[in-house]
């Protein structure tokens, strides 16, 4: 049996916004706040949670706090770079179900595109250890995901084609988005004759860059039932870490694996059990690795998963990202977790777009990946339930 | 067919480590190993990683190795070749390979390891078909 439900969310707002050339980042985050507490039924008072990565401006989520304007007893701003969202809403709950806070704020808000920031270059983030053994070999984003690419190519005979049916599925769903970043639906075809950008990856197998963000409103299930039946369960997270290991280096999973694994066994449920999965899409390779991690599918076999439509809404077997993911719709400030529960939590209240709502969408994934998979990363999985679920 | 190299920047070089990049100027590789576990390690660190005892010594490596994966980076002025390379005392790398065709790379290549001036003058250990 799952264990009784901890929390639920109840707001949820994608900024509309993809370059944000005239708002600061502080500006995005008081919006979003605002657009998911109205989401949520709530007002600015109602929050005593505030949950931020570690790119929110100034001192952990001090300063945020302060430019919103929250009354606050709990915060944390736990950093796993894009699947940091996820893991604040496995934190939220248990801070809620502990008593600590009863409405938690989630926000992400960034504006790369705005600030120029190309994504060729690595980052670091405050002189780690491993700086000096891999800065002067110029790795980049693309060029280290596409690494993981590449040996799962070697080992299990995955194609480009199928990557490319990854792309194909998000520009089918985006097409109805108004607000993706992209909105022409590709073919196979056109993934594959894009230019190289890292060998095996195409231009189109990589995500977007926008800027805006995300914001989610978390709360106790006593206030949930208050506010109506629009509140979406969360029913199990998980969260999990992996890296080079001291060089014994296997680039063809992630902490997925542990991620997912902890995330089912809390809302004893199962990858069939799902009706719907919003899967981080930095890249088409992030889907197909992920989805093995997950138990979607076998390991080795996610390129004949991803194949002929099978994450198409409508068409598929598994359909994925229906708002166009961070491949066609919104990666905002280069991290994707935050969008992908907001999708999920459409899907569940039915709240999607009709073109792509999954009929009866009771059960649904939400999965992020920090970092790149091709050194080290965060993963997060949360399985959330529609509110009669 | 040799391309152009890319320039190589310095390295982030701290007392952890210096013995490492002193090495490669003399054109040698050394990988960490613990006298406690008997295991190598890479990057290195004064404490295992496998056991964190800090009983850990340099050991110089043969420097012959195979490619696990790699990338060739397009979009960039001088194309070149990332990968993580497998060196045969088993601990995984990561580096360029040079000296290459770079549409002839392959996973499971045979590569040995040659040095490369720096922007700053240190010497950078990346490798080469064998």
């Amino acid at each position: 049996m799952a264990r009784p439900t901890k929390a639920y969310i109840a707001g949820v707002y994608e900024h509309p916004t993809r370059k944000a050339v005239d708002k600061t980042i502080p500006q995005l985050h008081a919006e979003l706040a605002a657009g998911a507490l109205a989401d949520a039924g709530l007002t600015k008072e109602d929050v005593d949670g505030f949950f931020c990565d570690g790119t929110a401006p100034g001192l952990g989520g001090i300063s945020m706090a302060e430019y919103i304007g929250l009354d606050l007893k709990y915060t944390d701003c736990t950093e796993t770079g894009g699947s940091s969202y996820i893991v604040h809403v496995g934190h939220a709950a248990q801070a809620i179900a502990d008593g600590k806070c009863n409405v938690a704020l989630i926000s992400l808000a960034g504006r790369p595109r705005a600030e120029g920031l190309k994504t060729l270059g690595a980052r670091t983030y405050g002189g780690p250890p491993e700086a000096g053994f891999e800065m002067p070999y110029g790795p980049a984003v693309v060029n280290t995901y596409a690494m993981a690419a590449m040996r799962h190519m070697h080992e299990f005979g995955t194609t480009s084609e199928q990557l490319a049916w990854i792309k194909v599925a998000a520009s089918h769903h985006a097409q109805h988005n108004e607000h993706a970043v992209l909105r022409d639906v590709v073919t196979v075809e056109d993934v594959v004759n894009s230019p190289m950008i890292a060998d095996p990856l195409h231009r189109l197998d990589c995500c977007v860059i926008s800027d805006g963000g995300g914001a989610l409103v978390m709360v106790s299930p006593e206030i949930a039932k208050s506010l109506g039946d629009r509140s979406v369960k969360v029913l199990g997270q998980g969260e999990a870490i992996k890296h080079l290991n001291a060089g014994q280096v296997n680039l063809t999973y992630t902490a997925g694996v542990t991620s997912g694994r902890i995330a089912f066994e809390e809302a004893n449920l199962t990858p069939a059990d799902m009706d719907y999965a919003s899967i981080y899409d930095s890249f088409t390779i992030t889907v197909l690795i992920t989805l093995e991690d997950l138990g979607f599918c076998v390991r080795g076999e996610g390129g004949k998963f991803v194949s002929d439509g099978n994450l198409i809404s409508g068409v598929g077997k598994l359909p994925f990202n229906t708002d166009g993911g961070g491949l066609c719709n919104n990666h905002p400030s280069n991290r994707g977790s935050m969008t992908k529960v907001i999708e999920a939590v459409r899907q569940l209240r039915s709240e999607a777009h009709p073109a792509v709502q999954v009929p009866d969408c009771t059960l649904a994934l939400a999965h992020g990946t920090g970092g790149q998979i091709g050194t080290r990363s965060g993963s997060a999985t949360v399985i959330l339930g529609r509110n009669d679920a | 067919m040799s391309q152009t190299e890319r320039t190589y920047s310095d390295p982030d070089i701290n007392m952890e480590t210096e013995a490492y990049w002193e090495s490669a100027k003399k054109g040698k590789l050394i990988v960490k190993t613990c006298k406690a576990c008997g295991k190598l390690h890479y990057y290195p660190r004064t404490l295992c990683p496998h056991c964190l005892n800090s009983d850990t010594d340099w050991v110089e490596v043969s420097g012959k190795g195979t490619i696990y994966t790699y990338s060739v980076m397009r979009r960039t002025e001088t194309p070149y070749v990332i990968a993580y390379v497998t060196l045969e005392e088993g601990v995984t790398m990561l580096s360029n390979i040079v000296e290459c065709d770079v549409d002839g790379v392959a996973v499971g290549q045979a590569v040995e390891v040659v040095f490369r001036d720096t922007e700053g003058g240190y010497s950078l250990p990346v490798f080469r078909p064998a």
